[in-house]
C-alpha cells in the first residue's frame, strides 16, 4: 500500500514536472461568442451553447465524438436486459472537482433531478423510466415501453455531484422563466476535463484543465477563457486583432474578410439546426394580436399563408449570403431517412397568399406579434425583419420584438408562453427525427384529457415539451409513440417518413432553412468543429 | 396696431439690429444656417422628396438590399445613396430618419426648456428651501452624465410597459428621458438671472402695488431671462440629438423598422468590416453635418447677445 502511494506519488510529480515545462509556454484558449451564459445549473435551459459549453466540465453518461458518433464517458458500456431494462455499468475512480467520488447515487440522483419541476430538460427521460441503483457502479433504467435510443440525448445530460448539490440545497434545477436562483447557478463541480475558475455573467468566464481528468488528454490547453461579444463586427475585430483566438459564430457579411486576413480563417460547415417561425395554435384568442375573440393561427389556410408568404430564397440569398439551405422539414433531411426533395417547400406566391387569408376570412390581413431573438442564430433578427416586410405584403402586418436570448427565452418558453409568433432554431440532441416528432409535435399536455398547455400544469409536461405552438394532432402522437418503441429500423424509417409527411402537410410550423456553422479561428489552432455547433475544448491543440 | 404690423415691426427692428448684423458677418454662421435650414426642409418635405417610405415594410424587397450608390458599380438610380440590409433606400430613410431625429430634439428640448425655466425662476424668486431643494436635486442630476440618466428612464419605462405597446410610445420616452436629462442647465441659469432681476426696481415696484408672485415671475421676470435660454436651447438641440443617436445606437432608442440616424448607424457598423461602407457613411455624416451645424449657430447666438462681445 505503502510503495503503491510512493508510486503515484512520484508518478504524479513527474506529471507536475511535465505540465510546469509546458506550462512556460502558455497555451490560452480564448473564445469569443455571440451570447452569454446565462446560468451555470445544467438543467436550466435546453440550448446548445449553454449545454455544449457545460459539456467541458460537467460530463453525461455517454460523450459525442467530434463526427458526433456515441462514445462511452461516465458509463464505460451498457447492455439491454430486456426489452424495457437498460443496464448502465459506470466508470470506477471517477472523481468530481471536488474531490468526490462519482457513483451510482449521483446518476439517481441526477435521474430525479433532471425530471424534477422546472427542468428544461424533462425529455432527456422520459417520465415513466425508473432509475434503479443495483450497485455502486451498475444503474438499471426501467421503462414502460421499450426505448431503443434511450442513451441518445444523453451527451447533454449532465451529472452532478448528489452530495454537493444536497449541501448547498440545490436538490430541485433553477427555473428556466423564473429570476430565482440557486448555489449551481453560479457554481459548477462536474467530473469533465475542465474546471470553471471564476465566472462573470455576460463579462467573461475562465477555465482550467482538470489534472485529475480520467480520460485521455488530448488538448494542449494550459487554460480557456470565454468572453460573450454580442456584436457583430467586435466580434469579428476581436479576432482579427489577436484580442481572442476563437470566435463564433462568423457573421455571413464578414467571411470573406476574415478570410481574406493572414491571422485568421473561417471554418464553414453544414449545421444540422432547423430555423423556423412558430405559432400559437392553443389560444382561443391571441396574445400579440388585433384579431379578437379568435385564433387566426388556428386554421391551416392561414399558417399555409404565412408559409406562401416568404420568400425563403430572398432570405437565402440576401440575409445569409448562400450559407442556408432551404427546408421544407423541421429537422436536416441528412439526420433522417428522407431524400432533400421529398416534400416539396410551399413555394413563395404572394397572391396565393392572399387568397388563401381571404378564404379564412381575413381578405384585410391582420395585426400579429413576432418575437424574435438577436443574439442567438445566424442573422436571427435580419430573418425576422424581412419576414415581417414580407408578412406585410400579403397584409398581415408584423409587430417585431428582437431581443437578446436571455429575455426572449424566458417570455416564449414554457411556462409563459407569452408570444404569438416566434423565431426558433432546434438541433435534435438524439440527431434523429424521433426527437424531433417528440419535443416538437407531441401534444403538450401534462396529462390525457387535460386541455394543451394548462395553465396550472405547464412545468409538468415532458413529451412535447417545446412544442410551444400548442400543434396537436392525436393520429400523429399515436405514430410517434410507436417509433419511440419501435427496434425495426427499417419500419422505424418508413414510419418517420409518414409522420414527417403529416407535418409538413398541417403546416404546424413556418420551416425556414438549415444554417451553416461558421467558426472563425486563429491561426495555429486548431479545433474539431462538430455539426451540432457545440465547441469541445477536448480536442483543441495550439501550436 | 394690428398684428400684420407688429410682425413687420418686429421683423424690421431685427433686420435692423445688431444680431442680424452679427449674423451677416460671418461666414461660418451663414453656411450653418443654410445647412440646418437644408436639413429641416429636407426632412419636413421628406414624404415629397424621396424615393418611398421606408417605414411602410409594404415598400422593401429584400432583393433590393445592399444595392450600392449610384456612381459606384451596380448601382441604380432608384437607390442614390444605395440601400441597406432591408432593402430601405438610404437616402430616404435618411431624411426619415433625420425627421425622427429632429423631432425628437426640438420635443426633448422644449419639455426641458418648460421644465428647467420654470423650475430656475420658481427657485430664484422664491429662494430658501425651496430654492435649496431644487438646486439640490439640480446639483445630484448633474453629477451623473446626461446619457445615463436618460438610459436609467428608458430603462424604466421599458420594464413597466408592456412589449408590445414599445414602439407606439418609444418616441415620447425618449422625448421624456432626454428632456429630463438636459433641465438642470435650464434651471440653473434662469435662477441665477432671476435672482439678479429679482431685486431690481421694476420688480420691487411690480411687487409693491400688489402683482401675483406668478405674474411677477411670467411677465416681468421670464422676458428678461430668456436671452441666455434661447442659447442654451440651441446648444441643447444639438446635444438632445446626439443623446437621441447615441440611445438608438446602443438599441434602446426607436424600434428598428423605423430608424432614426443613431438606428441607421447601428445597422450599418454591422456591415464595417464586409464592403458595405455606405449603410454607415451617410447616416454619419448627415449626423455630423446636422449637430455641427446646429452647434454654430448655438455658439453664434451666444456671442451675438452677449452685451460684453458687442
Amino acid at each position: 500500500m505503502k510503495l503503491k502511494t510512493a508510486v503515484t506519488g512520484l508518478a504524479l510529480g513527474a506529471a507536475l514536472a511535465v505540465s510546469a515545462t509546458a506550462g512556460v509556454q502558455a497555451k490560452e484558449l480564448k473564445f469569443a461568442f455571440q451570447g452569454t451564459l446565462t446560468s451555470w445549473d445544467p438543467y436550466r435551459l435546453n440550448e446548445t451553447f449553454t449545454l455544449g459549453t457545460m459539456g467541458n466540465v460537467y460530463e453525461g453518461l455517454i460523450h459525442r465524438k467530434p463526427n458526433m458518433v456515441i462514445e462511452p464517458g461516465l458509463a464505460v458500456s451498457w447492455e439491454i436486459m430486456e426489452p424495457t431494462r437498460w443496464r448502465f455499468h459506470l466508470r470506477k475512480g471517477v472523481k468530481f472537482h471536488n474531490g468526490n467520488d462519482f457513483n451510482a447515487d449521483d446518476v439517481v440522483f441526477s435521474a430525479t433531478r433532471v425530471r424534477a419541476e422546472g427542468s428544461d430538460l424533462k425529455t432527456r427521460i422520459s417520465a415513466d423510466t425508473k432509475a434503479i441503483k443495483v450497485d455502486d457502479y451498475t444503474v438499471d433504467f426501467v421503462s414502460d415501453n421499450p426505448n431503443p435510443i434511450i442513451f441518445s440525448e444523453w451527451g447533454t445530460w449532465n451529472i452532478i455531484d448528489k452530495e454537493w448539490a444536497t449541501e448547498h440545497n440545490a436538490v430541485t434545477p433553477q427555473n428556466v422563466g423564473g429570476t430565482k436562483e440557486n448555489y449551481l447557478t453560479r457554481h459548477a463541480n462536474g467530473t469533465g476535463p475542465f474546471i470553471m475558475v471564476s465566472h462573470e455573467a455576460g463579462v467573461k468566464t475562465t477555465f482550467k484543465p482538470n489534472p485529475n481528468y480520467w480520460g485521455k488528454k488530448q488538448h494542449n490547453l494550459t487554460s480557456v477563457t470565454y468572453t460573450p461579444i454580442g456584436q457583430d463586427a467586435t466580434r469579428v475585430a476581436a479576432l482579427l486583432s489577436g484580442q481572442v483566438n476563437m470566435a463564433y459564430p462568423i457573421p455571413v457579411q464578414d467571411q470573406k474578410r476574415v478570410n481574406s486576413a493572414d491571422n485568421a480563417s473561417v471554418l464553414i460547415g453544414p449545421e444540422l439546426r432547423t430555423i423556423f417561425l412558430g405559432m400559437d395554435q392553443f389560444r382561443d384568442e391571441l396574445l400579440h394580436s388585433s384579431v379578437k375573440g379568435k385564433n387566426p393561427l388556428k386554421d391551416k389556410r392561414v399558417r399555409e399563408a404565412i408559409f406562401h408568404a416568404i420568400d425563403i430564397n430572398a432570405i437565402q440569398k440576401k440575409v445569409m449570403r448562400n450559407l442556408s439551405e432551404p427546408s421544407s422539414l423541421m429537422i436536416a433531411p441528412s439526420l433522417t431517412p428522407i431524400s432533400k426533395d421529398h416534400f416539396p417547400r410551399r413555394a413563395f406566391d404572394p397572391a396565393k397568399s392572399k387568397s388563401l387569408l381571404a378564404a379564412a376570412g381575413y381578405p384585410n390581413g391582420f395585426e400579429i406579434g413576432l418575437d424574435c431573438p438577436n443574439d442567438r442564430y445566424v442573422n436571427d433578427e435580419a430573418i425576422c425583419t424581412a419576414a415581417a416586410a414580407m408578412l406585410s405584403k400579403v397584409g398581415v402586418k408584423v409587430k417585431l420584438l428582437a431581443q437578446p436570448k436571455a429575455k426572449f427565452f424566458p417570455k416564449v418558453l414554457a411556462p409563459n408562453l407569452d408570444y404569438s409568433m416566434f423565431l426558433l432554431g432546434w438541433t435534435p440532441g438524439s440527431l434523429e427525427a424521433g426527437n424531433v416528432l417528440r419535443d416538437l409535435f407531441y401534444c403538450p399536455r401534462a396529462s390525457k384529457g387535460e386541455a394543451i398547455w394548462a395553465k396550472d400544469s405547464r412545468n409538468k409536461v415532458g413529451k412535447g415539451k417545446f412544442n410551444l405552438g400548442g400543434y396537436c394532432n392525436p393520429a400523429l402522437d399515436a405514430l410517434t409513440d410507436q417509433i419511440l418503441s419501435e427496434t425495426n429500423m427499417k419500419k422505424r424509417d418508413e414510419m418517420i417518413t409518414k409522420a414527417m409527411g403529416i407535418t409538413v402537410d398541417d403546416a404546424a410550423y413556418v420551416t425556414l432553412h438549415q444554417q451553416a456553422l461558421a467558426w472563425g479561428v486563429a491561426k495555429g489552432v486548431n479545433v474539431k468543429q462538430r455539426g451540432d455547433n457545440v465547441f469541445d475544448w477536448r480536442y483543441v491543440m495550439i501550436d | 396696431m394690428n398684428i400684420i404690423t407688429r410682425v413687420q415691426d418686429s421683423l424690421f427692428r431685427f433686420f435692423d439690429g445688431d444680431v442680424w448684423y452679427s449674423f451677416t458677418q460671418s461666414k461660418t454662421t451663414i453656411v450653418a444656417a443654410i445647412v440646418t435650414v437644408i436639413l429641416m426642409l429636407a426632412s419636413l418635405l421628406a414624404p415629397f422628396i424621396s424615393v418611398h417610405n421606408p417605414f411602410d415594410p409594404t415598400n422593401l424587397n429584400l432583393m433590393d438590399s445592399f444595392t450600392p450608390p449610384v456612381w459606384a458599380e451596380d448601382g441604380r438610380w432608384a437607390f442614390p445613396l444605395g440601400s441597406d440590409d432591408q432593402g430601405r433606400d438610404l437616402y430616404s430613410t435618411i431624411l426619415y430618419g433625420s425627421r425622427l431625429s429632429l423631432f425628437i430634439g426640438f420635443a426633448s428640448v422644449a419639455f426641458s426648456m418648460t421644465l428647467g425655466v420654470s423650475l430656475g425662476l420658481i427657485a430664484g424668486y422664491l429662494g430658501g428651501s425651496v430654492d435649496a431643494f431644487i438646486m439640490r436635486v439640480a446639483d445630484i442630476q448633474i453629477s451623473f452624465p446626461g446619457i445615463l440618466i436618460a438610459l436609467l428612464i428608458d430603462g424604466l419605462a421599458r420594464a413597466l410597459l408592456p412589449g408590445e405597446s414599445h414602439d407606439e410610445v418609444m418616441v415620447y420616452v425618449l422625448i421624456l428621458a432626454i428632456g429630463l436629462s438636459q433641465w438642470v442647465n435650464f434651471a440653473r441659469t434662469v435662477r441665477g438671472s432671476t435672482m439678479v432681476e429679482r431685486n431690481k426696481e421694476y420688480v420691487q415696484a411690480a411687487r409693491v402695488i400688489g402683482v401675483s408672485r406668478l405674474f411677477i415671475m411670467v411677465r416681468h421676470i421670464m422676458p428678461n431671462v430668456m436671452g441666455p435660454v434661447l442659447v442654451i436651447a440651441t446648444i441643447s438641440l444639438a446635444v438632445a440629438i446626439l443623446s437621441e443617436a447615441s440611445l438608438s445606437f446602443l438599441g434602446v432608442g426607436v424600434p428598428p423598422t423605423q430608424p432614426s440616424l443613431g438606428t441607421l448607424i447601428r445597422i450599418g457598423q454591422d456591415f464595417l468590416f464586409s464592403g458595405e461602407w455606405w449603410i454607415v457613411i451617410f447616416p454619419g455624416i448627415t449626423l455630423a453635418a446636422l449637430v455641427l451645424a446646429v452647434n454654430l449657430l448655438g455658439d453664434w447666438l451666444r456671442d451675438a447677445l452677449n452685451p460684453k462681445l458687442r
